[in-house]
């Protein structure tokens, strides 16, 4: 990569896959199982997490040397809240449907572990344009795994894919439902998405063995 | 040449390679292993996990057998009613056999084939002898499903079943929920159309829907959560001619294979015993509401609720989840005390899970399933217990 140095590019490429924020550190599961049913739903919390994290770091970076220590969590808060509510109307304004599928959950992109994590870890201590780095490598991380759960979890629980019916039609019985095939209704259930998150930390861990802890 | 020399030749002919783990499943499924003990001080006992096993599915085959008679009789008698006259005589007949081997053996073989092939597979790639565990549970999962689900569906629980409620804990042994309930509470909860309702548990029913001549048969819990009155005697109820899963609705035979396996010592009497205990009470607390007329017949708990508490015993799958699935010596407390606790819990919540949710009608699946988490925790709490009452004794002495 041209575009970005050697350092730089690990800060994007690494929260993909060994540093995942969802597999590896376990944070953000909340929404991972709450919004994953449909893989629109899931793009959308994708881009909306990577919006806040990515201008949040920038912001939180800039003001780095500002903020006291001893409030810097209220501070925080306060930056991620008003992001959360830009990004909210903004969905209202251009998505009613889907905001309102995804109801609560913008709000809650607040209380996302992921984002106070960053702010805390990274934005502090870093400058603005690896902040900036940092955030967008970490919400693509959230939002790969977001997509794949929600990938099997439409195609399989209602046997569609952003709303294209790509396994023929249930009720009429074309494509694959003429041979018997039913949709899972499991797959709707949020205990599913956990179960679909524990089998692709499973294939990574197997796969990198340097991921297993002792 | 026997087959065991064979089976040997074969054995050292793969010793050394990938499929070693499979034959050598397969020598010792058939044959005592050649490499036992001869000398020495060592603490023997004639029973080892498979014979254990063995004895638990002795204890099934008389439910299985049942099972295919009566998948038979309720077709049957769901077409021409004048057949439930006279129960024990139009039971045990080869028409019923039939159609009863028909639809039950498949499910059997299924059963065994995908959840063994997980087995092998899982073997081969851990470098691991295989696991026995699958053998009972292989027997209890047709027991425990309608006799009308699709095959396919099948496969995929077992699937799930094995690897999600068992290979990724570490294999037999290690699991925390209990197999064979893990496939059911995935059927149940992927496909609910399938498990549950009037059109599944009659064997041809779904496929007949919309017909002129269509048959349908509800269980007694269906019609008792819909505040009906099923038309079942109390003694169908107990020898078993009703409809409900393929091999759980008799409890006189369930009660015989419990029997067995107390007297075997592989099931645990205290369980059993506690969780009827657990269910008698809760039974008795929801007499005592209907009794003192707290709730008025219109409510919807009201069929389920004012069914006289020792009814509650003879239907629906509470016995056969007793007897044969909360005694998994797996997933059970261990201790004696939390035997006793973790099977009272399981009577209890049963029949307060099937009186308030409806939409769940048999409660026994999910209260095994919600005991067989908390049972290492029962266990936890028993044991310091214990630590404690000692500490006091001793420092009663030293003092």
């Amino acid at each position: 990569m041209a575009l970005l140095s050697k350092k730089d590019s690990r800060l994007i490429l690494d929260p993909l896959a060994d540093n995942n924020p969802i597999t590896i550190q376990v944070l953000g599961i909340c929404s991972a199982l709450a919004i994953t049913a449909q893989l629109k739903a899931s793009i959308v919390m994708a881009l909306s997490v990577m919006v806040v994290l990515a201008v949040g770091n920038v912001v939180i970076s800039l003001l780095r040397n500002v903020i006291p220590g001893k409030i810097r969590i209220i501070a925080q808060l306060i930056i991620v809240a008003a992001l959360v509510i830009i990004v909210d109307q903004v969905l209202k304004a251009f998505a009613y449907e889907l905001s309102k599928q995804l109801s609560v959950f913008i709000g809650l992109i607040i209380t996302n572990c992921i984002i106070m994590g960053r702010f805390e870890a990274f934005a502090l201590a870093n400058k603005p344009w690896r902040s900036f780095l940092d955030g967008i490598g970490n919400a693509a991380g959230y939002g790969l795994i977001l997509i794949i759960v929600g990938f099997f979890r439409e195609l399989l629980g209602s046997g569609t894919l952003l709303g294209f019916k790509v396994l023929g039609d249930p009720i009429a019985k074309t494509g694959v439902y003429a041979f018997g095939y039913e949709n899972n209704g499991f797959m709707l259930l949020s205990p599913m998405a956990l179960i679909i998150i524990g089998i692709i930390i499973w294939a990574q861990r197997s796969r990198n063995k340097a991921l297993i802890e002792e | 040449m026997g087959l065991k020399q064979n089976l040997h030749k074969l054995k050292e002919k793969y010793k050394g390679t990938k499929m070693e783990p499979a034959f050598n499943a397969l020598h010792t499924f058939l044959y005592t292993p050649n490499d036992t003990t001869h000398s020495g001080a060592h603490v023997r006992s004639a029973d080892d996990l498979k014979r254990t096993m063995n004895t638990v599915i002795m204890a099934l085959v008389p439910c299985l057998i049942f099972g295919i008679f009566n998948t038979g009789y309720q077709h049957y008698a769901a077409i021409d009613n004048t057949l439930r006259l006279d129960p024990l005589g139009n039971f045990f007949t080869w028409d019923n056999f039939i159609l009863g081997a028909w639809t039950v053996l498949p499910l059997v073989i299924v059963s065994y084939v995908v959840g063994l092939g997980v087995e092998f597979i899982f073997a081969i790639i851990k470098k691991h002898e295989v696991e026995e565990g699958y053998l009972v549970t292989g027997m209890l999962v047709p027991l425990i499903v309608p006799i009308d689900i699709p095959l396919w569906m099948l496969t995929v629980a077992v699937i799930f079943g094995v690897v999600i409620g068992k290979e990724v804990f570490g294999g037999t042994g290690m699991n925390i929920l209990n197999p064979a309930l893990t496939i059911r509470a995935f059927l149940f909860f992927a496909y609910p159309t399938w498990m549950s309702g009037d059109k599944v548990w009659v064997q041809g029913a779904q496929a007949m829907a919309g017909q002129p001549d269509a048959i349908s048969g509800e269980t007694i819990l269906g019609t008792l959560a819909a505040n009906g009155h099923p038309v079942y005697s109390v003694w169908d109820m107990f020898w078993g001619f009703i409809p409900g899963s393929v091999g759980e609705t008799s409890t006189f035979l369930i009660l015989i294979g419990g029997l067995f396996l107390i007297f075997t010592k592989i099931g645990s009497w205290r369980i059993m015993l506690s969780s009827v205990i657990g269910a008698i009470v809760m039974g008795l607390i929801f007499n005592g509401i209907v009794d003192q007329g707290w709730i008025q017949e219109g409510s919807k708990f009201y069929g389920l609720m004012s069914e006289v508490w020792w009814h509650q015993l003879i239907i629906g799958g509470l016995a056969f989840g007793i007897v044969y699935m909360a005694t998994d010596p797996v997933t059970a407390s261990q201790t004696n005390k939390g035997k006793w606790i973790y099977g009272f819990f399981i009577g209890f919540m049963a029949i307060m899970i099937r009186v308030f949710n409806p939409a769940y009608p048999e409660g026994v699946m999910l209260a095994i399933l919600l005991m067989n988490v908390f049972a290492p925790t029962i266990d936890h709490y028993v044991v310091r217990g214990n630590i404690r009452k000692r500490m006091k004794r001793l420092k009663v002495k030293t003092a």
